[in-house]
C-alpha cells in the first residue's frame, strides 16, 4: 500500500519533472520561415473519389507522375529538404500556367526560392513528353498534395511550347 | 491506517515537489548569473525516442537550433555548431551546459555565413562556408573570443548549388582537407536529364569532385594554392583524419536516379538500392572512379557508368580504389567520426561513427537511413561488419518522404568525456549519447 502510494508521487513527480525543465531552457529561437512550405503532416496521394472525378486525366498524371516526378518530388510532394522544392503550397504550381509549363518543357538549373528557402538540385527538361502528357502532369500536381488550380489544357502546352 | 498512509504519501509528494521546485529554480537562477551549480545529467526516460544499444543513453542537448550541420566540442564541453543558413545573423553558435544537467543554457552566436564544415584544435576554430574556410583564434578556454575576426584561410571554392558544403578535416602535420563537392549527379550533358550522355573527360573534376588540400597556417589561398589530394569524389559531407592509420578517410554520396535515367538496365528496386555508399581510406593521388563508374555492394564490383556505356553489368575503373565498406545506396552519409573517447565499452575504441542523414532517391520504396552506425576498427582499418548503433531518428517506423523524418543526422562531435553529439539539421536539434551514466550524476 505504501508502495503503490509512493509509486504514485513518483509518477506524479515524473509528470511535473518536464514541466520544470523547459522552463529552465534556454528560450527557443524563432528559426527563419521553418519548413514553411513544407507541412509536416504527410498528405495521402490517394485523393477522394469525389475530387477527382473532376480533374481531367487525373489518373494519366498520377502515373506520369509516378514515373518521372515522384523519385525527387516525392509521393507526398513535399520535395527534399535543400534539394528537391516542394510542389505543395506553392506559387510555382498553383501560379501562372506558363511557369510551371516552361518549368516541365524547359527545365530549371537556376536554383529556385520557394517559400523562402532554396533548392539546389537541377531539374531536367521533359521535351519528350506530349503536349497532353505535359498537361495531364501538371494538372494532376495542380490537385494534388492539397493544392486546388485550374487544370491545364494541351492547348496551352502546345502554345508555350511553341513560344520557344 | 490506509488514511494515514495517503496523508503521508501527500506530505512527502509536497515536500518533494517543494524541494524539487527549490533545486530548480537554483539551476535557473545559476544560468542566469552563470554559476555553474552540479545538478548531474537529467536523464531520458525514452531516450529521446533513439534507440540505442543497452547501456547507452540519450539526452537532447538542444533544440529550435536552425539547420545545425557538423560540430566540434571544446575541452570544457562548450558545443560548437555549424548552421546551414544564420539564425539571426549568426551562422556558427557556441552552446554551453553551465549547470551540468545535460541541456544547453547558454548560447551566443557569431559568423555571418551559412555553411557545413566545422574543426576544432586546442589553439582555432576552423569553418567553411560553401567557398570559403576561415579560421578562428581561441582563448585559453577553447572559446572565441566576443568580436573575433578570422582569418580567410581559403576563398574561391566552386560553389554551383548542387553539392556545395565545404566539409573540412585536419592531419597532424598542419594539412588542411576539403571537400569539394561536385555540381552534378553522373557529369552528363544535362543534368539528370534522361538520354544525356556523360561528358568524356568529366570537365567537372578539374575543380570539384575531389578532395582539396591546403596548409592550416597560410592565409588566402585558392585552388593554385592548394593540391588536388584525391579525386572521383562525386559528393563527400563526411570525412576524418585517422590517427592509427594516418590517413584520410571519406564517407561519399553515390549518385542518384539508375532507373529514372536507364530504365532498361535498372528497375525501380535495383535502383532504391544502387549504388552503395563508400567509406574510403584515401591516400594523395588517389580516384574513386566517379563519374565513370560506381561501386555496387551486391556485385562487389566497380560498375561502369550508364553514361559511359555502362549496362549495371561492365565493369570499369581499373585504376580506381575500393571502398573500406560499402553501405547500401542512398542513406546519404554525412559525418564520419574516428571515437578515441574513454567513455564507450572497449570496442567503441578507435571504430569509426557515421551519421546517416536519410534517403530519399529510393522512393518510391521506403526511405532508408536516418541512423548513426558503427564499424568497428583495429590497426586503422575496419575490423568487422557495420552495424545500426542508433536509430529512430526519423520518429516513424517506415519513412516514405524525407519531409515526414522528424530529425536527419548531420553532424557528429566527441565530447571530452567521450560522449558522442549529434546534429539533425531537419529538426534542428543536438542530442548527446553517453554511456553508463545515471540519473543525476
Amino acid at each position: 500500500m505504501r508502495t503503490l502510494s509512493l509509486g504514485h508521487t513518483g509518477l506524479l513527480l515524473i509528470l511535473l519533472l518536464p514541466a520544470f525543465y523547459w522552463g529552465c531552457r534556454p528560450s527557443a529561437k524563432s528559426s527563419p520561415d521553418k519548413e514553411s512550405g513544407e507541412n509536416p503532416v504527410a498528405v495521402s496521394t490517394s485523393e477522394p473519389e469525389t475530387e477527382t472525378a473532376e480533374i481531367p486525366h487525373f489518373a494519366e498524371g498520377k502515373a506520369l507522375y509516378t514515373s518521372y516526378c515522384l523519385v525527387c518530388h516525392q509521393a507526398t510532394g513535399g520535395g527534399v529538404g535543400g534539394l528537391n522544392p516542394p510542389l505543395k503550397n506553392t506559387e510555382f504550381v498553383l501560379g501562372e500556367k506558363e511557369r510551371l509549363i516552361r518549368i516541365i518543357l524547359h527545365g530549371s538549373n537556376t536554383g529556385l526560392l520557394v517559400n523562402g528557402k532554396t533548392y539546389s538540385n537541377s531539374m531536367p527538361a521533359f521535351p519528350q513528353l506530349s503536349d497532353e502528357e505535359v498537361a495531364y502532369v501538371a494538372t494532376y500536381v495542380r490537385n494534388s498534395f492539397g493544392n486546388k488550380a485550374e487544370a491545364i489544357s494541351p492547348a496551352e502546352v502546345e502554345e508555350i511550347r511553341n513560344l520557344k | 491506517m490506509k488514511k494515514l498512509l495517503q496523508k503521508n504519501s501527500l506530505t512527502i509528494a509536497l515536500l518533494c515537489l517543494t524541494l524539487l521546485a527549490g533545486a530548480l529554480t537554483f539551476s535557473c537562477k545559476g544560468e542566469a548569473s552563470g554559476k555553474e551549480g552540479k545538478a548531474g545529467i537529467v536523464l531520458s526516460p525514452d531516450n529521446e525516442g533513439i534507440k540505442v544499444p543497452d547501456g547507452f543513453h540519450v539526452i537532447e542537448v538542444a533544440n529550435s537550433l536552425g539547420s545545425p550541420r557538423h560540430i566540434a566540442v571544446n575541452s570544457n564541453g562548450g558545443i560548437y555548431v555549424k548552421l546551414k543558413e544564420p539564425v539571426d545573423g549568426k551562422g556558427i553558435l557556441y552552446l554551453k551546459d553551465t549547470d551540468g544537467d545535460g541541456a544547453a543554457d547558454t548560447s551566443k552566436g557569431f559568423g555571418d555565413y551559412g555553411g557545413t564544415g566545422i574543426y576544432l584544435t586546442d589553439h582555432y576554430l576552423y569553418a567553411s562556408s560553401n567557398e570559403d574556410v576561415f579560421r578562428y583564434a581561441l582563448d585559453e578556454n577553447q572559446e572565441v573570443p566576443a568580436n573575433a575576426s578570422p582569418d580567410t584561410l581559403v576563398y574561391g571554392l566552386i560553389d554551383r548549388r548542387t553539392h556545395n558544403s565545404k566539409s573540412i578535416t585536419l592531419d597532424v602535420k598542419g594539412n588542411l582537407y576539403v571537400n569539394i563537392g561536385a555540381y552534378s549527379n553522373a557529369c552528363q550533358k544535362e543534368d539528370r536529364t534522361l538520354g544525356s550522355l556523360g561528358l568524356m573527360p568529366c570537365p567537372i573534376l578539374d575543380s570539384a569532385g575531389g578532395i582539396w588540400q591546403f596548409k592550416t597556417d597560410k592565409f588566402h589561398q585558392t585552388y593554385g594554392d592548394g593540391v588536388r589530394y584525391a579525386t572521383g569524389l562525386r559528393n563527400v559531407v563526411g570525412l576524418d583524419w585517422n590517427q592509427q592509420a594516418n590517413a584520410l578517410f571519406v564517407v561519399q554520396h553515390g549518385r542518384d536516379q539508375l532507373h529514372t535515367l536507364y530504365p532498361d538496365y535498372f528497375d525501380q528496386q535495383a535502383s532504391a538500392s544502387l549504388p552503395a555508399e563508400t567509406l574510403y581510406r584515401i591516400e594523395e593521388g588517389d580516384d574513386a572512379g566517379w563519374p565513370y563508374i560506381y561501386y555496387d555492394q551486391i556485385q562487389h564490383k566497380k560498375i561502369l557508368a550508364p553514361e559511359y556505356g555502362g549496362d549495371g553489368k561492365k565493369t570499369g575503373g581499373e585504376d580506381a580504389i575500393d571502398p573500406a565498406v560499402a553501405f547500401p545506396g542512398h542513406m546519404a552519409p554525412n559525418a564520419l567520426l574516428f571515437y578515441t573517447g574513454n567513455m564507450f565499452p572497449e570496442r567503441y575504441k578507435n571504430g569509426a561513427f557515421i551519421a546517416f542523414h536519410g534517403s530519399w532517391n529510393r522512393a518510391p520504396e521506403p526511405q532508408k537511413g536516418y541512423f548513426v552506425v558503427f564499424i568497428p576498427f583495429e590497426n586503422g582499418a575496419p575490423s568487422g561488419d557495420w552495424e545500426v548503433f542508433a536509430d529512430g531518428f526519423s520518429g516513424k517506423d517506415t519513412v516514405h518522404s524525407p519531409d515526414e523524418a522528424e530529425h536527419r543526422p548531420t553532424g557528429l562531435a566527441q565530447g571530452p568525456d567521450g560522449s558522442l553529439y549529434v546534429s539533425d539539421d531537419a529538426g534542428g536539434s543536438l542530442f548527446r549519447i553517453l554511456y553508463d551514466v545515471k540519473d543525476g550524476e
